[in-house]
């Protein structure tokens, strides 16, 4: 084989960085994406990707899609359904299932609900409540890997998070005993009842998403982009009118245009005010924007300078 | 091979302190330079230091002064800061509020674990690797430093260089990440004093002489004050070298300096092979019902459409035909591109499979020696029975002997008969089935390895393959006689 010349090396000059053509940073991101997720297909039984219909689990999906063409995507896609869903997500979801030729798995927080497993919280939210629901998923698919679009960019604690990530029978994320992990080498190893959650994207950021979902023309639900809808303001964001979220009496109801920039459980997902009607113009927004997107949308993470770490520990995502 | 020092055949250390022309001077950042991103290339870098040398401070420094920390984040770390009362002036920041993400860490002020961040300027995105600098933390300074092209350390600039410095430096040699950079920190507690920076300036030549290294930049900075971090200070006039900034945005990182001067390599994660279960966009069905393409990541060189090349194991020689990313087809792709190859004739290749440059076929070894950090409390000794992950392999393997114990002072090799956790030794090993490893000082990435637990999984150690190559490889296949 042949080796560097010493000198090429060791230069520290400017005029290398530029002489040679390289891979863009997105280029990068989606090739160590596709790496990860091979990875986890080879070496475990059962994997599942935890599918929301948000951008995140839709660029992991269309990422698998590559990784595996022309073979159809090899695993199931897993959603935990709060009940308070978007309907334009839930119709997004289906149509991509079909699309994609791949099963859906649900876990339906409104059957925990009904027969009294879990209870409603004071405040209505239902993000917390999709642990136990999930947890159950993972163990009636007898899924050892499962597949998320968090990224550490998100937030304080899953900055701290591993790409592959070991949880314990009930589903527990340790951040003080957490496997090292070096070079692209991932250490799925696991015992009976432990299972692995597996984040592709995790050096990605916002940004790269959308300039990702951009470049690849990628399809999402429409309430990412700017439309006119009913809104009222709460704990500094517009959150939308709809059966499960319905403003107090001393709340104004408003049109206005808006997108969101997470989808989530509607209630506790507030909408941005915004113009971008177009993926060019959310990037563009989303460069320039001064808030971060957790910040401006999650009601459910401004509870704490902790809330992700605690529900992080219990199994969440 | 002699265990005593480390085979170097690398140059003359130079130490830069100033005068390096590594920046046209066009830096510029705020609201906007995001916009370029995708044109922009990704660069990798660790933090390290030891306790209280202001790492936090640097790294939220760097992020704040970058525009990467948003208006919430800085709202709420400033409501946090001011709860706490810290600093004087009413407004002042804890800049380790950013990075300390765990609860523990910020009730006890330490960093734990690795923390990823992510900014960007208009010419590069960078993945930064804040590392902890507790001693018994060092094997996040390992995680961080293994992929990364460079490694910042930083160095109290009343303090100097000290045990902790030394460590890292030492891992930094070991790992070989191409670019060291000191950080001179605190300098301002000087008054910016030209003598005391290249008192330590010169403790730091002494120190990467010492350890082999090829190179360092030395930079005085201010991470509370904003010192040489992303625009050079008036305040060091003496200083004619760039910002730390500039140099992270100037220095060529790994991929660059390496894949296309290594032969091609690419290690099979698994075969696509899609028989009646074909994606939903296929085109022309028919033609993909005998499909069949070795997936996997480049780790080094090319490859075109016509090459020959051979496969591990067995060393079958075929052409590519093929070079597919998705649904398109390339005529070449490069590390660290994720392809899948087809390839003129059918050969029994799978998972653990390497398809290399035609002539370039890695030797097949199950005898190793190699460097070990310690990563797992429980001692590695020898007689251990462990796993070995290697490139898409793992195999069982057997610790035939532990060599010794660097000396992070000197590196230099001291007896010992096993290894405890933070320890950084040379150790024997056999494996059950022979792999196509490397020297990793000749080619990185198929010359890592992790040692793993065979029970509980638990990464017990992380392992860099010592050099020379040949010898031992067909010694091994003979004495063996293990049929690749």
């Amino acid at each position: 084989m042949r080796v560097a010349p010493v000198s090429e090396i060791t230069t520290t000059t400017s005029t290398v960085a530029e002489a040679r053509p390289r891979l863009s940073a997105l280029d990068t991101l989606e090739s160590e994406a596709i790496h990860i997720i091979r990875e986890v297909v080879a070496e475990f039984e059962r994997p599942v990707l935890l599918f929301s219909g948000g951008k995140d689990s839709v660029v992991v999906l269309h990422l698998a899609a590559k990784a595996f063409w022309p073979a159809r995507v090899p695993f199931p896609v897993l959603h935990v359904d709060t009940g308070h869903n978007f309907p334009e997500v839930i119709d997004f979801r289906d149509r991509t299932v079909e699309r994609f030729g791949i099963r859906l798995e649900v876990a339906s927080v409104q059957d925990y609900l009904d027969d009294g497993r879990v209870q409603e919280r004071a405040d209505g939210t239902r993000n917390p409540l999709q642990t136990q629901p999930l947890l159950d998923a993972i163990a009636a698919g007898r899924h050892d890997a499962v597949f998320g679009g968090a990224r550490r960019d998100e937030d304080k604690a899953r900055a701290k998070e591993r790409i592959l990530s070991l949880r314990d029978e009930f589903g527990q994320w340790d951040p003080r005993n957490q496997r090292p992990e070096l070079w692209d080498l991932y250490n799925g190893r696991h015992t009976v009842g432990q299972h692995v959650r597996a984040f592709p994207i995790s050096n990605w950021t916002e940004l790269d998403v959308w300039r990702y979902i951009e470049r690849e023309g990628i399809e999402l639900p429409p309430l990412y982009y700017a439309h006119e809808r009913e809104v009222y303001r709460r704990d500094g964001m517009w959150r939308a009118v709809s059966p499960v979220s319905p403003p107090r009496a001393d709340e104004h109801v408003e049109r206005r245009t808006v997108r969101y920039r997470t989808v989530g459980d509607m209630s506790c997902t507030g909408a941005v005010e915004s113009d971008a009607a177009s993926v060019a113009e959310v990037v563009r927004e989303v460069a320039t924007s001064t808030l971060t997107e957790r910040g401006a949308t999650r009601a459910d993470d401004r509870i704490s300078e902790a809330a992700m770490e605690d529900r992080k520990k219990d199994g969440y995502f | 091979m002699t265990h005593a020092t480390l085979p170097d055949d690398r140059p003359t250390p130079r130490v830069l302190t100033s005068g390096a022309s590594v920046n046209d001077g066009s830096v510029s950042l705020g609201a906007g330079v995001n916009t370029r991103r995708n044109e922009s290339t990704l660069f990798r870098f660790a933090t390290a230091g030891s306790v209280d040398d202001g790492k936090s401070t640097l790294v939220g420094r760097l992020l704040h002064d970058s525009k990467a920390i948003l208006a919430d984040q800085l709202e709420s770390v400033a409501r946090t800061s001011a709860e706490r009362g810290f600093g004087g002036e009413p407004g002042a920041i804890d800049f380790a509020l950013l990075t300390d993400g765990l609860r523990a860490e910020r009730e006890q002020g330490i960093t734990i674990d690795v923390a990823y961040r992510y900014f960007s300027t208009g010419r590069r995105s960078f993945i930064l690797a804040d590392c902890p600098g507790h001693v018994q933390y060092t094997r996040n300074m390992v995680t961080g430093a293994a992929t990364a092209d460079a490694v910042v350390v930083l160095v109290d600039a009343r303090k100097g260089v000290l045990e902790q410095t030394r460590r890292h430096l030492a891992v930094v040699q070991l790992l070989r990440v191409p670019h060291v950079v000191v950080a001179v920190n605190k300098i301002d507690l000087l008054g910016y004093d030209e003598a005391a920076f290249a008192a330590v300036a010169t403790d730091v030549s002494a120190l990467v002489r010492d350890l082999g290294l090829p190179e360092a930049h030395v930079i005085p900075v201010s991470a509370l004050a904003g010192d040489n971090v992303v625009e050079r200070s008036a305040n060091t006039p003496w200083y004619e070298g760039p910002a730390l900034l500039e140099l992270l945005e100037t220095l060529p990182p790994l991929d660059e300096l390496e894949s296309d001067l290594e032969a091609l390599r690419m290690p099979v994660q698994l075969v696509i092979r899609p028989q009646g279960a074909l994606a939903h966009d296929v085109a022309d069905p028919v033609s993909y019902r005998d499909h069949r393409a070795f997936a996997g990541r480049i780790t080094s060189g090319t490859v075109r459409v016509g090459d020959e090349v051979q496969v591990f194991p067995g060393g079958a020689t075929t052409t590519v035909v093929g070079i597919d990313a998705g649904p398109v087809a390339l005529e070449a792709a490069s590390a660290p591109q994720s392809v899948a190859l087809r390839l003129a004739d059918e050969l029994d290749a799978a998972r653990g499979a390497v398809i290399a440059a035609s002539g370039s076929l890695p030797a097949a070894r199950s005898e190793l020696d190699a460097a070990v950090f310690q990563l797992d409390p429980r001692p590695l000794v020898p007689g251990a029975r462990v796993l070995v992950k290697s490139g898409t392999s793992t195999v069982q393997a057997l610790v035939t002997a532990v060599h010794g114990r660097r000396d992070l002072a000197t590196l230099a090799l001291e007896p010992a008969d096993r290894l405890d956790v933070n320890d950084i030794g040379q150790v024997a090993l056999r494996l059950a089935a022979e792999l196509p490893v490397e020297p990793y000082a000749e080619h990185r990435r198929a010359g890592a390895f992790l040692v793993i637990h065979p029970q509980d999984g638990a990464t017990l150690a992380a392992a860099i393959v010592s050099g020379p190559t040949s010898t031992t490889a067909s010694t091994a296949t003979t004495t063996e006689g293990a049929a690749a």
